[in-house]
Formats: C-alpha cells, sequence, structure tokens
C-alpha cells in the first residue's frame, strides 16, 4: 500500500492542472487567433492585452440562466456535460511527468486505459445531441458519431506503433524505451495520431459536427450558461490531453536537454504547449472540411498510413534487435 | 493482486473528484444564476420560428457501413495491443513478425474491398 499522503497530493496535482491548463490552453487560443487574425475583441478587456477577456467570459457564463427545453431528455441533458469532462481529468491519472515513478497511476496497460477513457468523452457529446430534441443537435451528433467512428481507428493503430516500438503499454515504459531516432522513425504515427486526434475532439477543421455558421454548434445548440461552458472547457482539456498523449508517445514525455529527474514535468509542459499552440494555428489557417471529405481522409488516407507505419515499426524493431 | 485493485481505487477515487468539481460548480452557480422559465423560453430552437415538426426528425443515417467497418477493425485493432508487448521479446522474432504481415494484409484487403464496393465514400 502506497503512502496515502503521496496518493492524496499527487491526486491534488492532478485536479489543479486540470483546473489550470485548459484555462491557459484557452487564454493562448484568444490572443494567438487575434494576433494571427487581426481580431480587435480579445485584445481590448482589461487594458493590457486584453488579460481579462477569459474572466469576463467566465462571469458571463457563471450567471446566464440554466434552460433545458421542455422537449428535451431531462436527466441524459443535464448529465451530457459532465460526461464530455470528467474523462479527461481521468486520463490524466496515467500521464506521467518525470522518470521514477512521476505519475500517479503506473498502470501496465496505460496506453490501452488512455485511448478507451478519451473515447468516453465523445460519448457525452452524442448524449447532448441526442437528448437536445433538436434537429441541428441531432444531426451534429450523429455526424460527432461517424467521425469517431472513422477516426478511431487510426488513432488506435497510431498509438499501438508506439507501443511495438517501447515493447510495452505502460506510457512510463514508452518514455524510457523513447530514443531520438524515434523522430523520423514514428513520424508518420506521430502525424496519424494528431491528426485523428483533433477530429475525435472535433477542432476545426474537423468541426462539421459542430459548424457554429451552419448547424449552430450542433449538439451544444440547446445548451447555455455553465454547462455550455463545461463543453467548452471540455474541448480545452481534451486539447490538453491530446497534446500531452502525442508527447508522451512520441516526443519523448519528459525527457529533455538536462535535467530529466527535476525537470521533466517542465520539459513535458513545453511540449504540451508548442502542440497545443499547433492546435491553434491549425484552427486559424484551414477551412472547415466537408462531411465526405472528413470520411475520405480517414479512410482513404490515415488508416493506410497507420498500417504502413505498423509495417514499418514491426520489421525494423525484428531487424536491429 | 491487493496492488492491482488500489490503483483502481484510486482511479474511483477521482472519478469521484470530477464528478464534485462537475456537481459543485453548477449547485453553486445556482444561487448566481437566475430561473425564470416561460413557455417560449422552453421551446426548441429552430432559427427563431416555431419548430416544425417532431424534434427527434427520422433521418437516414448514411454512414452504417462505416459503423460495421469499425467494429470489425476495431475488434482486430484490440489484438494487436497484447502482441504489440511481446512481438519483438526472446524467443519470437520471425515468424511473429509474419503473423504481422498476415494481419494486415487482411485489413488492407478488406479496406481495398470495401473501397472498391463504394462503400467509403459519403453519398
Amino acid at each position: 500500500m502506497p503512502d496515502l499522503l503521496e496518493i492524496v497530493l499527487k491526486l491534488a496535482a492532478v485536479a489543479a492542472a486540470f483546473g489550470v491548463l485548459p484555462l491557459l490552453v484557452g487564454q493562448a487560443e484568444h490572443k494567438v487567433m487575434a494576433h494571427m487574425q487581426g481580431r480587435l475583441g480579445p485584445m481590448y478587456a482589461g487594458g493590457f492585452h486584453g488579460w481579462a477577456q477569459l474572466v469576463a467570459d467566465g462571469v458571463k457564463f457563471a450567471q446566464k440562466e440554466d434552460v433545458v427545453p421542455a422537449a428535451a431528455d431531462r436527466t441524459v441533458f443535464k448529465l451530457a456535460p459532465a460526461v464530455a469532462i470528467v474523462p479527461y481529468l481521468l486520463v490524466l491519472l496515467v500521464i506521467p511527468v518525470g522518470p521514477d515513478g512521476q505519475v500517479v497511476l503506473d498502470l501496465g496497460l496505460g496506453l490501452f486505459f488512455a485511448l478507451a477513457v478519451m473515447g468516453i468523452g465523445v460519448i457525452g457529446a452524442i448524449m447532448a445531441g441526442w437528448s437536445s430534441a433538436n434537429k441541428y443537435s441531432l444531426l451534429g451528433g450523429m455526424r460527432i458519431a461517424a467521425q469517431l467512428m472513422s477516426y478511431e481507428l487510426p488513432m488506435v493503430f497510431a498509438a499501438s506503433s508506439a507501443a511495438m516500438a517501447a515493447g510495452t503499454l505502460s506510457l512510463s515504459g514508452i518514455v524510457e524505451a523513447w530514443h531520438w531516432y524515434w523522430l523520423p522513425w514514428q513520424a508518420i504515427g506521430l502525424v496519424v495520431f494528431f491528426v485523428a486526434g483533433l477530429a475525435e475532439l472535433r477542432r476545426p477543421p474537423f468541426d462539421m459536427p459542430l459548424a457554429d455558421s451552419e448547424i449552430i454548434l450542433g449538439p451544444y445548440t440547446e445548451y447555455g450558461g455553465l454547462r455550455f461552458a463545461f463543453f467548452l472547457l471540455a474541448e480545452y482539456a481534451g486539447i490538453v490531453v491530446l497534446s500531452a498523449l502525442t508527447a508522451v508517445l512520441f516526443l519523448g514525455g519528459w525527457r529533455g536537454p538536462f535535467l530529466d529527474a527535476e525537470l521533466g514535468w517542465l520539459w513535458l509542459l513545453v511540449k504540451v504547449f508548442a502542440l497545443a499552440f499547433v492546435v491553434i494555428w491549425l484552427r486559424v489557417s484551414y477551412p472547415r472540411m466537408r462531411e465526405d471529405q472528413l470520411q475520405k481522409l480517414a479512410w482513404a488516407w490515415l488508416v493506410p498510413l497507420a498500417l504502413a507505419q505498423l509495417a514499418l515499426t514491426g520489421v525494423l524493431r525484428v531487424a536491429l534487435g | 493482486m491487493g496492488d492491482y485493485f488500489d490503483g483502481y481505487a484510486i482511479f474511483a477515487a477521482l472519478a469521484v473528484i470530477g464528478g464534485a468539481l462537475v456537481g459543485g460548480g453548477l449547485a453553486a452557480n445556482r444561487l448566481l444564476r437566475p430561473a425564470l422559465p416561460t413557455a417560449e423560453k422552453l421551446t426548441t430552437y429552430e432559427c427563431g420560428v416555431d419548430p416544425v415538426g417532431d424534434h427527434w426528425a427520422q433521418s437516414y443515417v448514411r454512414y452504417y457501413v462505416f459503423a460495421y467497418l469499425y467494429v470489425v477493425f476495431a475488434v482486430d485493432a484490440v489484438f494487436l495491443f497484447p502482441w504489440a508487448t511481446v512481438f519483438s521479446a526472446p524467443g519470437f522474432g520471425g515468424t511473429t513478425l509474419g503473423e504481422m504481415f498476415v494481419f494486415l494484409g487482411f485489413l488492407a484487403a478488406g479496406l481495398l474491398y470495401a473501397g472498391r464496393k463504394g462503400v467509403l465514400s459519403w453519398v
């Protein structure tokens, strides 16, 4: 039985990271988009660089009425935001932030656990789409389901390529086994995993299920106030989790130029925020993909590429020993 | 065996913490937000006009073939994980790698077949 105090401290750290990191990503998105697109709005509130915009958003969300449409399936409607956001908190359990047990829970099948729990977050959005009893929401929910089914497969293949290269499913074990030559060796897997993850989070350019200018944010049409804010937070938490998983699987997690044991968490954070920046950058740079283009990208490009990466990983691993 | 369940006890504890964060947030929010429902406010949103027809409108799920494909492939993919941990261990090697190519061959042939049948394009 590990020390109880240690576990309580680690859980508190995870909860704190879950409270702070998504908000930092949200703030970064405001500012990066404002700079890239020359937007003035997000740069105004509070004076210096619009620092108070996120606070103002929070205050607004907190005092809006919680409307549940009369036609909606009340229980499912109210439960959906929690189902959408809590899984991303749970994934943080298995993300290692340093060597020698600097992780809350070093599960032997950590990678499998992370992928399985991440998939649950999508169910929250599908629940919202169904229970709203709104045509936009239903359309959005069905598109989300289609997107999950198409992109989960390349994501699982790319992730198992990293597991093959390391010979273990433990996320700590994968970072231990990581070497610089994984970068060229697993490059395809890295891209496939990251792109499929973006699609699963429904981030632009994969935001056809939300498409605010076409189906009014799809499954979130009927939501307002704090419940809507939870869905937004879930999106940002999803970015954090996806970036962290990508960093751990393909970019060496807590490995850095020096002091891995003491500063591992810092190296991981640097990688997470660099990847989160790429996520925002992609949103600003690419137009939304049409539904059929989305499906084609997954089945005609990502799945074959992921299969090719599996073959490459297997052959090199056996050939080189 | 004890360690195994200890691990999942931590998981359960964090799930409870997560539920408490969301539930506590909503409970605190109850003190701040107004609650003035009216019949108009509770109608379904449809761009400002009264909703037309039934809410759960019948629609054709065009991608049900993807769903079948996904189930087939995902069930296969699950077996990759245990295999990935042992395939390069001493005593496995070449034969195990050959088995992987049989596996990949099946998946690729299935994908190619589905593609030729035209089920991978959204109609």
